[in-house]
């Protein structure tokens, strides 16, 4: 996984619910290819037409609340987002976007400090969050150490896969 | 220092002791998915490189959200989840015809109990609380780790108290106690804890209005909503449960995040207004909203008990000519007592339609969906944008009287407008 990461900011408010991130009408598609085409549809229709790899999502509270949906991270993946930075994520889609490796870091200073359009640089390793336009940096809240080894073999079919192979050796 | 329910059955499940915070690795006892988050789960699940799944008679496989299928893609959905029950021999997997929507049928099979830990790919797994289980939604991927392992990873939850005093009013139930509840804290008000509820009007509460109020405790941001195990629950059990259980009580010096106290003699039937299931005032605050449908049914609300109540408003009377009504029945099994017990003749001779199990158009995908401009009153549980149709429609949320008093009238009221 690449560990520094650097793309243009998409600004969104409080309690973006997984309705919003990928209406139900397209729970009948699974890849993240095809869900990317919808991503973002019923609030923002310029997003899945306009968003670039590398690109940032910047939103306040609760986001990702609403359903189970791992189809709404996996929309954000496909689309080519970075990172997610929120005000503060609901349960299932956190631990989601852990276990399909989609980054997120928790930092309401960074939300208060990033505009739509700006370039903002993530460093996972560290949690530094940087807007280069304004040149501010902010620090997002660490992974548990638990955590961060999903993370780090990219996802927790990776991380489960290396415990089992480990298991049967011994 | 004492523990609450949720860390009890957490600490058990782990086989060490807990405490709010800590990530650990617990034991599941039921493992749950649904057609649209089965899917995700098998391709996760075989890359896994395993040849079984731990237990086929501890994971339950639900065609209910798009099913009956809704179109081919959701047809191909419902085949892969049959073609991976029948591979690895999964035992509690109900085809179309037979089932019923999950939430519904899993508890009313047996299938959940006292002390169990479930996960579910759904958020309202949590309706399992209600039969003092500690219950909660995860992804399809957290889904196929459980399916293949018996185990998933878990943040131990802090747990907030909320006690209920006093008498219900006539026609308040569940439903409106949690939508109380959720205007109250709001949708972030519970947010990674556990709740847990009781008091004295729980105490008196039915089984079916508990299985409402911990479905939706999600709605509060919540990991779980827990009750404690009482006759009602024991009453419920007997004759369902398919293995012995053993109920969890909080201790009296357990550590509460917050407590909080709420007098139900003041509430009458709540109305969630859009787009959010915190936008909660009282039925008589409404105004004068005109409806284009009813939907009546739904995990949270697809009960016999909320039919009862829904029938007894349609007795006799019709629905209005501008509104259609559809009613749900949560299971075949609640289908068919409708039908024996007069219940489905009152729904049709009142211009109603009666509907085989399916969660439908609460999340949007059949069975009533909303053009521009139409609002709907319903007993599902969720009302964001979009949620059942055009984003220019809008979802009321409440409970099946004021759903079925809503269709009479053509516009949003409660039972005691009806003449």
């Amino acid at each position: 996984m690449n560990n520094v990461l650097k793309g243009r900011a998409w600004k969104y408010g409080d309690n973006v619910d997984t309705d919003a991130i990928i209406p139900a009408r397209y729970l009948n598609m699974s890849t993240p290819e095809a869900l990317a085409q919808h991503c973002m549809e019923d609030i923002d229709l310029s997003f899945a037409g306009h968003v670039q790899p590398g690109d940032v999502v910047v939103a306040g509270s609760n986001f990702g609340c609403g359903s189970s949906r791992e189809h709404a991270p996996l929309a954000l993946k496909g689309a080519g987002v970075s990172c997610v930075i929120a005000k503060s994520f609901a349960r299932i889609f956190y631990r989601n976007a852990i276990n399909i490796g989609l980054p997120i870091l928790e930092s309401p200073q960074a939300v208060a400090g990033i505009e739509k359009g700006n370039t903002v640089q993530v460093d996972l390793t560290t949690g530094t969050i940087t807007n280069l336009d304004t040149g501010q940096t902010f620090q997002a809240e660490p992974y548990p150490p638990f955590l961060i080894g999903i993370i780090q073999a990219g996802g927790l079919i990776e991380y489960t896969r290396q415990r089992l192979t480990n298991s049967e050796r011994q | 220092m004492g523990h609450t329910i949720a860390e009890k059955i957490l600490a058990a499940h782990a086989g060490e002791a807990v405490r709010p915070g800590q990530l650990i690795e617990v034991a599941v006892d039921m493992v749950l998915a649904n057609d649209i988050t089965a899917p995700i789960a098998m391709r996760e699940f075989e890359r896994l490189g395993v040849d079984r799944v731990f237990d086929p008679t501890r994971i339950a496989l639900v065609p209910d959200h798009f099913a009956p299928n809704k179109d081919i893609k959701a047809a191909e959905q419902c085949k892969t989840m049959r073609e991976f029950a029948k591979r690895y021999g999964i035992l509690h997997y109900w085809e179309v015809g037979r089932m019923g929507i999950e939430h519904v049928i899993l508890p009313d099979q047996g299938l959940t109990l006292p002390g169990d830990v479930v996960v579910g790919a759904d958020s309202h797994t949590c309706t399992y609380g209600a039969v003092n289980a500690f219950a909660t939604g995860m992804g399809s991927t957290d889904i196929a780790v459980a399916m293949a392992t018996g185990r998933i990873w878990m943040k131990v939850p802090e747990t907030l108290k909320i006690t209920y005093h006093g008498r219900l009013k006539p026609w308040v139930g569940g439903k409106d106690l949690i939508l109380y509840t959720i205007g109250l804290i709001g949708v972030e008000g519970a947010r990674y804890q556990a709740i847990e509820f009781g008091g004295p009007a729980i105490a008196a509460l039915p089984m079916s209005g508990r299985l409402t109020m911990a479905n939706m405790a999600i709605e509060a941001g919540a990991k779980a909503g827990l009750f404690g195990f009482d006759e009602i629950t024991r009453a419920y059990l007997d004759g369902r449960a398919t293995r012995p259980y053993t109920p969890v009580a909080a201790d009296p010096d357990a550590a509460y995040v917050h407590e909080i106290e709420i007098d139900v003699g003041q509430i009458e039937p709540q109305v969630a207004f859009p787009h959010l299931p915190s936008h909660v005032r009282p039925v008589s605050q409404a105004g004068t909203v005109k409806i284009d449908q009813v939907v009546i049914g739904s995990c949270t609300n697809g009960r016999w008990d909320d039919l009862v109540v829904a029938a007894e408003i349609l007795r006799g009377r019709r629905v209005h000519p501008d509104v259609r009504c559809i009613v749900i029945p949560g299971s075949q099994e609640i289908y068919l007592r409708a039908v024996r017990e007069g219940l489905a003749q009152v729904f049709v001779e009142a211009g109603a339609v009666v509907s085989t199990p399916t969660c439908g158009p609460c999340l949007g995908g059949h069975m009533g969906i909303l053009a521009a401009g139409e609002r709907c009153v319903s007993t599902t549980n969720r009302n964001f944008v979009g949620r059942m149709g055009h984003v220019e429609s809008e979802v009321y949320l409440a409970n099946p009287a004021v759903a079925a008093a809503s269709a009479v009238l053509g516009y949003i009221a409660g039972p005691q407008q009806i003449g």
